[in-house]
């Protein structure tokens, strides 16, 4: 039989031939893309010229000569924009990790609610999943911001609680913890009670895994974090104390404070956030087909144990992966503080330097590159977790 | 000698059937499940009197603003700045044209299953946008309406349509440009997609209107909103993308080889084949994508358009009208939830649909 329709046959035209055509289209869409890249870089040439804007990161090192809300290093007014931009990346990451702890916290105990089998608490859940996954995130943030926190009294008038923390319109005013140079010690302390947590884990499992003797692991190890660092405390002669904020004129001096503007998009970031985590906690614990629970009570296994051997290991392999997604989301969101001016890293860089300096594409490029990292970093640390939690056929 | 006598026959159990089994059951069946219920009724109390006090028992409906005594939500308000709400800036004699685009937009949804012909509904698909743009923009002697006076709920459906309408086929493009066995194509499809989506919008709508403008010839003028919608079209069109790319790896191989074997071309296998099953498995998402950036259009007013939510600011800045933001907000709130509540139910029942066919 004669072959025909192979790429080496006579018969077929050079265009014909798949492999030749696919040679061709992709020289065309590179041709194309280096085309239209060649355009576009030649008229912001051409613009940057007629505009007299100046290029290149030289203003990473002038004077920024504006002064920032909130800041978790020492800056002020006469530190350069490459200041600037440290300062939003750690303000964005503050609030980010922030949210992704409240998040988490709500998101988890939501999506358990909305399984139990109490009908009001899972009602409950319900209604708050569907009324908060359903409303603009930047709206809820502006509410926050411009309603509920804007009508909070004025400082005289502070909402107070215990005496030593204070609620009002300019924010969140706690104590302060002043550490002494003996707290090294606490702080040792706690260091090494982890790892001997981790030890004792390990010692638990292994004979768990020889004996079968189960050991109160829970108890023990949360014993142990709180309970040496507590006693080294007082051994070293209690090395630190809280400096209580007062009110003074108009205002509180001392403390620490929490603006609103970060009450704001903390709350709105973790409430919006804690929908989507909700749902993928309930889809994953929904997931685990039924038949494992009822093989793993059938063993005689404690309700305790089904959860922690059986459901929780196969449900967080469903579960951890658009978790880690809502988190990614959660980040990128906080960049909507720029509405209500928290200064993260939109707010100040992508917006009061840009508008000093008027070098937007260096300025907004440099924006995205740090989302784009920590997106890059996250999906590859996610695909790392995924190999790992993979089922394993045995 | 034993009497045996006839006992009378036990009632029911009460507590089988009936609310006070089912609360039995569902309510209060542990000590823990009764403390949470009695926990989340309170929560419940917290919430919802004062909610409805507020919204319609104490709420002032009519009247003037001078005259306003309660306590609860001002309505007037929204009554007095409706238009601006919905309308925008868009003058007030010529309303009738965007609600007659929707009028359109509601018949052709209602007519569209009735036409049984390709070419009719093509027609319909592709007149659609133009007639709304002549409408809503003027032009073939129609009064001209600037963009600079489009805003409101209109402005925000308009860039919501916009982007999804435009970036459908550009997501499509990058979806097979990713499943695509030519290696440059498919690297330049990953590199977009996942650019795209590891920046927030926000970074890239400053993008669209800051930089993009330099990137074209002097003279050579974008509009602010066009601006605006070239960002988001980009922003959507990678995440179209990826539904579609889930879609066309839930078609199974064997479709892809029945085409090849009947002989059909690339983009005919695609076309006739292979894009018909995965559009129609990824509906839910697309709907869900969609919902999405409905919210998302709310972020054009930090590059300052003026869609629905910056009404509420704007209105707020009028002097006879001070101190109104929460009855703004909350009504926008109603307007966006109800939206994006209904999208996801209707998103929900296809799902449904297409799980009982298989």
């Amino acid at each position: 039989m004669k072959k025909r329709n192979r790429p080496s046959d006579a018969s077929t035209a050079f265009y014909n031939n798949p492999e030749n055509r696919a040679v061709i289209y992709q020289i065309l869409a590179l041709a194309s893309i280096a085309l239209f890249t060649y355009f576009i870089l030649d008229n912001m040439f051409d613009n940057i010229e007629k505009r007299g804007i100046t290029t290149g990161f030289g203003f990473l090192s002038s004077e920024a000569g504006f002064g920032i809300l909130q800041s978790l290093i020492d800056y002020d007014e006469s530190d350069t924009h490459g200041k600037v931009f440290i300062v939003g990346l750690l303000n964005t990451m503050l609030v980010s990790f922030v949210g992704i702890i409240l998040a988490s916290i709500i998101g988890l105990l939501v999506g358990i609610g909305r399984l139990s089998s109490n009908w009001m608490v899972s009602k409950l859940c319900m209604v708050y999943v569907e009324t908060f996954r359903n409303i603009p995130i930047l709206l809820q943030i502006l509410f926050w911001y411009n309603v509920v926190l804007a009508s909070l009294p004025a400082p005289r008038k502070s909402m107070t609680f215990l005496d030593s923390i204070f609620l009002n319109n300019r924010g969140l005013i706690m104590p302060k913890p002043l550490l002494e140079s003996g707290f090294i010690w606490v702080f040792a302390a706690f260091i090494l009670s982890i790892v001997a947590v981790v030890y004792l884990v390990k010692w638990d499992n292994k004979r768990h895994d020889l004996t079968g003797k189960d050991f109160p692991v829970f108890f023990a190890s949360l014993a142990i974090i709180i309970g040496v660092p507590v006693i080294v405390y007082f051994l070293s002669g209690t090395p630190a104390s809280l400096e209580h904020a007062a009110l003074k004129g108009f205002n509180f001096r001392g403390g620490i404070t929490i603006i609103p503007e970060f009450l704001a998009l903390s709350f709105a970031l973790s409430i919006y956030t804690a929908t989507y985590i909700a749902e993928a906690v309930r889809a994953g614990i929904e997931a685990v087909p039924k038949g494992q629970k009822e093989a793993a009570y059938a063993l005689g296994l404690r309700e305790s144990l089904v959860l922690k051997k059986v459901v929780l290991p196969q449900a967080l392999r469903v579960i951890i992966p658009p978790v880690i997604n809502q988190y990614l989301n959660l980040a990128k969101n906080s960049s909507l503080a720029t509405a209500i001016g928290y200064p993260e890293l939109v707010t100040i860089f992508s917006g009061t330097s840009l508008n000093q300096v008027g070098q937007a594409i260096e300025i907004i490029l440099m924006t995205m590159a740090v989302y784009l990292t920590l997106s890059i970093t996250i999906s590859v640390v996610m695909n790392y977790i995924n190999a790992r939690m993979q089922i394993k056929g045995r | 000698m034993a009497i045996y006598g006839k006992l009378e026959a036990r009632k029911a159990p009460s507590n089988t059937k009936g609310p006070i089994h089912w609360a039995r059951e569902n309510l209060f069946k542990t000590v823990l499940s009764s403390i949470l219920t009695l926990f989340a009724l309170y929560i419940v109390y917290i919430i919802i009197p004062p909610l409805l006090d507020w919204m319609i028992f104490d709420a002032t409906w009519s009247g003037t603003k001078e005259e306003i005594v309660n306590e609860g939500a001002r309505w007037i308000f929204i009554f007095e700045k409706f238009n601006l709400f919905i309308y925008g800036f868009y003058p007030p004699e010529l309303y009738w044209r965007p609600n007659l685009a929707l009028a359109i937009f509601v018949l052709y949804v209602i007519g569209f299953r009735k036409i049984n012909h390709t070419k009719v509904r093509a027609f319909i698909i592709l007149s659609f946008p133009v007639i709304t743009y002549f409408l809503i923009a003027g032009g073939l002697g129609l009064e001209e309406v600037g963009t600079d006076k489009w805003g409101g709920l209109v402005l925000t459906i308009i860039v919501a349509s916009v982007g999804i309408i435009a970036s459908f086929p550009i997501g499509i493009v990058f979806a097979l440009g990713r499943q695509s066995h030519m290696p440059i194509i498919r690297t330049i499809s990953v590199i977009y997609i996942e650019f795209i989506r590891g920046v927030p919008l926000i970074t890239l709508l400053f993008m669209s209107s800051v930089i993009l403008p330099l990137f074209f010839p002097e003279g050579m003028e974008f509009d602010k909103l066009l601006r605006a919608l070239i960002g988001i079209t980009m922003f959507q069109a990678a995440y179209i993308a990826e539904v579609v790319r889930g879609g066309l790896q839930a078609i199974p191989t064997g479709q892809y080889e029945a085409a090849d074997s009947l002989g059909l071309t690339y983009w005919k296998k695609m076309g006739l084949v292979i894009l018909p099953q995965a559009l129609k498995i990824s509906i839910p998402n697309l709907v869900g994508s969609f919902i999405s950036l409905f919210k998302d259009t709310t972020l054009i007013l930090i590059i300052g358009l003026f869609d629905i939510l910056a009404m509420v600011t704007l209105t707020n800045s009028d002097t006879n009208w001070l101190g109104f933001e929460t009855e703004g907000y909350v009504f926008v709130t109603m307007i966006y939830w109800v939206i994006c509540f209904g999208m996801s139910k209707y998103a929900a029942s296809i799902a449904q649909k297409f799980n009982t066919e298989r």
